[in-house]
């Protein structure tokens, strides 16, 4: 271990002034400030090809973004898929995830839906023993039996995530044995057009 | 071309095989040379590229060939060319394309495959290129058929070059390219503007910039990938603005200018990581803040506001945030920034300084004459002895800082390293690739004797293309590298780092046709550089180095670029 260089010691150099946070951005070094994660909904017009949804869940697995669900279908144009997904992110790691997501070839827009007509479809199996009960819950969450057997009931219904959330905790009283939803799917609300975001 | 020529022209094309359309679309795109390795399902390609005007440089191992294509992609602007067939020569591609992914390198690669129906039936080498490369390449494109297969080429060759480059790829099924279509290509690649930022955007950075009081410039590979190289000297010189430089961006700015205070960063100069830890204004240039760059964020440049030009807006504010964005191409951001600059800074006692800084810590290295060489005089005799357009390349570790540290960079496309992806075994197809991009100016290589083994099968290939570069090989018997961080940080438990097992070099040079040199002592080093530079072909110098020797400055990982350690004891 030879090969040391000549010069002032760390400690007797002139000290920097001032910090940045994990995400590089500049702080007051008194106040520890840590961005908070939000919830977002992105909605991006993809090429309707084999092979782009997992070429953005391995962006999303590969980045580390977290994502709460992804949805995808087609869309008016024959050529175009749909995705819509849910992103649980600090600020600036939902706009890294809209950046990457933009530069994938088959991507050809991307937005963020706050204020957006948001839903999701549930299909919930409930236990039969209490049919008054059950559908009792069903209707109050606008959802209706799509098939009833000897031992349990099938409801679906439709929501936002948080509906969907209520109505489960709410059918468990009943027994729940088994769930599938698909994730949230969204379009932005009124004339304005679902694409590119105005950020 | 007369009419009834370019007739029989287009009749000619009106039948071809997808092989052909491949092939044809790569000479309209105006590419020379591919680097590669023949196989099953890569024959028809090869077929016709043997009946066309590409030279084909055939490599001793795909890896070989895709660090070669690579070389030939940064040295000259334009994407490098490599093939090879499906399998296990796609998956040999894949360290190089990783390589090229993470340096934007423009490149592209054409594989073989197996004939369409028998695609994911798991076929004699078979492997989903296009599953494996996704992660590694800018874009890949599966064809489909031959009728549109020689616009998939092009698109590929476009998109490598466009924008920030990176490596493409095109998988092509045996079937697809065997088939024979009536369809010529159809679409010319769009040509896209060249992106300048806002203007309000400009003006902001711009009234920024002119208050500042301690600005720097921080010069990233991107200022050599836009060819913004001539815009970024003028303005720093100009607004007498400190230019640093990344790994990537060395050769952006003259090192030799006062101006100029060499690379930041973990092996980076005193000066230029001083520079970093101390400035209130930053302006960079096509940089990803890569963390061998930045040491830990949070004391990274605290102080700085930040201006950050790229032309990827996924690395704008991703690992450090930009408080003036400025999205666009290198060149023409900086054109527009100078014309929106209301005046110079006024940093005249930041000049001074830095010019401080400068005299503090100087690179410097003893060399008593009784003990071992010193791999640092290597590398400044090799540079004195050669022209300033020398090429570099080198293998990644001890050696691979010893250059960049002592070899005084002044041109763009002059430094060809494997940066981001740290790849061992790089310098040696780099430097093969290099030469036949620039057959007229000479090319070096620096190795690790580990580095050097890992692709030295690759000399066959400079032997037989009759390629005049020279190769010296900082033999310190180890992965000195590792050595050096097991010293610092392991108590010096030497776990597989030494390797006094390595063969003779000089031997292994002649046995492939190339020549050999030993340098033991001092007074062997110019006359041995001389003559290996003045052998008419390959050759290769084990340097017997000081096998103690270790790199400073160095800041050690996630640490604070302010507090670089300059010897053992600062770690
Ligand atoms: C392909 C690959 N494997 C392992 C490493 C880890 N590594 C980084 S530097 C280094 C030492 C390189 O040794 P050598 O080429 O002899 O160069 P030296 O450091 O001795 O100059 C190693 C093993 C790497 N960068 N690349």
């Amino acid at each position: 271990m030879t090969g040391g260089l000549q010069g002032p010691d760390p400690e007797e150099r002139q000290q920097a002034t001032g910090r940045r946070n994990s995400q590089g951005i500049r702080i007051d070094p008194d106040v520890e400030a840590e961005p908070a994660e939000r919830r977002e909904v992105l909605s991006a017009l993809v090429d309707h090809e084999p092979g782009v949804l997992s070429e953005v869940a391995g962006l999303f697995a590969r980045r580390q973004f977290n994502i709460e669900s992804l949805t995808v279908g087609p869309t008016t144009d024959e050529g175009m898929a749909r995705m819509t997904i849910v992103v649980r992110e600090p600020g600036p790691g939902v706009e890294q995830a809209k950046r990457q997501l933009r530069k994938l070839a088959p991507v050809h827009s991307v937005s963020e839906l706050s204020g957006a007509v948001e839903r999701e479809l549930a299909l919930i199996k409930v236990e039969d023993d209490d049919p008054a009960g059950v559908a009792a819950v069903a209707e109050m969450y606008g959802g209706e039996a799509v098939e009833a057997g000897p031992e349990v009931v099938t409801v679906e219904l439709t929501g936002s995530e948080e509906a969907v959330d209520a109505a489960i905790a709410a059918f468990e009283r009943f027994g729940v044995r088994e769930v599938a939803r698909t994730g949230t799917a969204a379009l932005a609300g009124g004339t304005q057009e679902t694409r590119e975001s105005n950020d | 071309m007369s009419e009834t020529e370019s007739e029989t022209r287009t009749a000619e094309r009106a039948v071809q095989t997808g092989a052909e359309a491949a092939i044809s679309a790569l000479e309209d795109a105006g590419v020379e040379v591919g680097f590669g390795v023949q196989g099953g399902a890569i024959m028809p390609v090869y077929d016709a590229l043997g009946q066309s005007d590409i030279r084909h440089v055939t490599m001793a191992h795909e890896q070989g060939a895709a660090h070669a294509a690579d070389a030939y992609g940064i040295v000259t602007g334009e994407p490098g060319l490599c093939l090879a067939t499906s399998g296990p020569g796609a998956t040999n591609l894949v360290t190089g394309l990783a390589d090229a992914d993470m340096d934007s390198d423009p490149m592209v690669a054409l594989t073989g495959q197996v004939p369409t129906d028998m695609v994911g039936n798991d076929a004699f080498q078979e492997t989903d290129t296009t599953g494996v490369t996704t992660p590694i390449t800018k874009t890949n494109y599966f064809a489909t058929d031959a009728g549109t297969v020689g616009d998939t080429v092009r698109d590929a060759v476009a998109a490598a070059s466009e924008g920030r480059q990176g490596p493409t790829l095109v998988d092509l099924p045996k079937d697809v390219t065997q088939a024979e279509t009536a369809t010529s290509p159809s679409h010319e690649p769009e040509t896209k503007p060249t992106p300048e930022a806002p203007a309000e955007a400009v003006d902001e950075a711009a009234r920024a910039f002119a208050a500042a009081e301690k600005p720097v410039i921080l010069a990233g590979g991107g200022v050599i990938k836009g060819e913004a190289t001539p815009e970024l000297r003028q303005f720093a010189v100009d607004h007498g603005v400190p230019v640093v430089t990344t790994m990537p961006g060395v050769g952006a700015f003259d090192e030799t200018h006062p101006l100029a205070l060499g690379m930041a960063g973990m092996h980076g100069t005193g000066p230029a990581n001083m520079a970093l830890t101390h400035c209130d204004f930053m302006l960079a240039v096509g940089t990803r803040f890569d963390d061998r760059l930045t040491g830990g964020v949070e004391t990274f440049a605290p102080a700085a506001r930040i201006a950050h030009i790229d032309i990827d807006a996924s690395e704008v504010s991703k690992n450090v945030h930009a408080d003036y964005p400025l999205i666009g191409d290198a060149s023409a951001v900086l054109h527009q920034l100078d014309s929106a600059v209301p005046r110079s800074p006024d940093a005249a006692d930041w000049q001074a300084q830095c010019e401080t800084w400068e005299r503090e810590y100087p690179m410097d290295y003893d060399a008593p004459e009784d003990e071992p060489v010193k791999p640092q005089f290597v590398v400044e005799a090799v540079d004195e002895a050669t022209a300033g357009d020398t090429v570099v390349t080198t293998g990644v570790g001890q050696h691979q800082m010893w250059a960049v540290q002592y070899w005084t960079f002044t041109e763009p496309r002059t430094w060809v390293s494997s940066h981001g992806l740290g790849t061992m075994g790089y310098g040696l197809p780099a430097a093969i690739g290099a030469k036949v991009a620039a057959p007229e100016r000479e090319v070096v290589s620096f190795e690790g004797d580990g580095s050097f083994l890992m692709t030295c099968q690759e000399l066959s290939v400079a032997v037989r293309e009759e390629l005049d570069i020279t190769v010296f090989v900082l033999n310190n018997e180890a992965i000195g590298m590792v050595r050096q961080w097991q010293d610092a940080f392991f108590e010096g438990r030497r776990t597989a780092s030494e390797y006094p097992w390595g063969p003779d070099f000089a031997t292994v040079a002649e046995a492939f046709g190339a020549a050999g040199f030993t340098i033991d002592t001092y007074d062997d080093v110019a006359d041995t550089v001389e003559a290996a530079r003045e052998y008419d072909g390959p050759s290769v110098v084990d340097c017997r180095i000081d096998p103690r020797e270790d790199v400073y400055p160095m800041v050690p990982s996630g640490g604070d670029n302010g507090a670089f350690a300059l010897r053992e004891e600062h770690l």
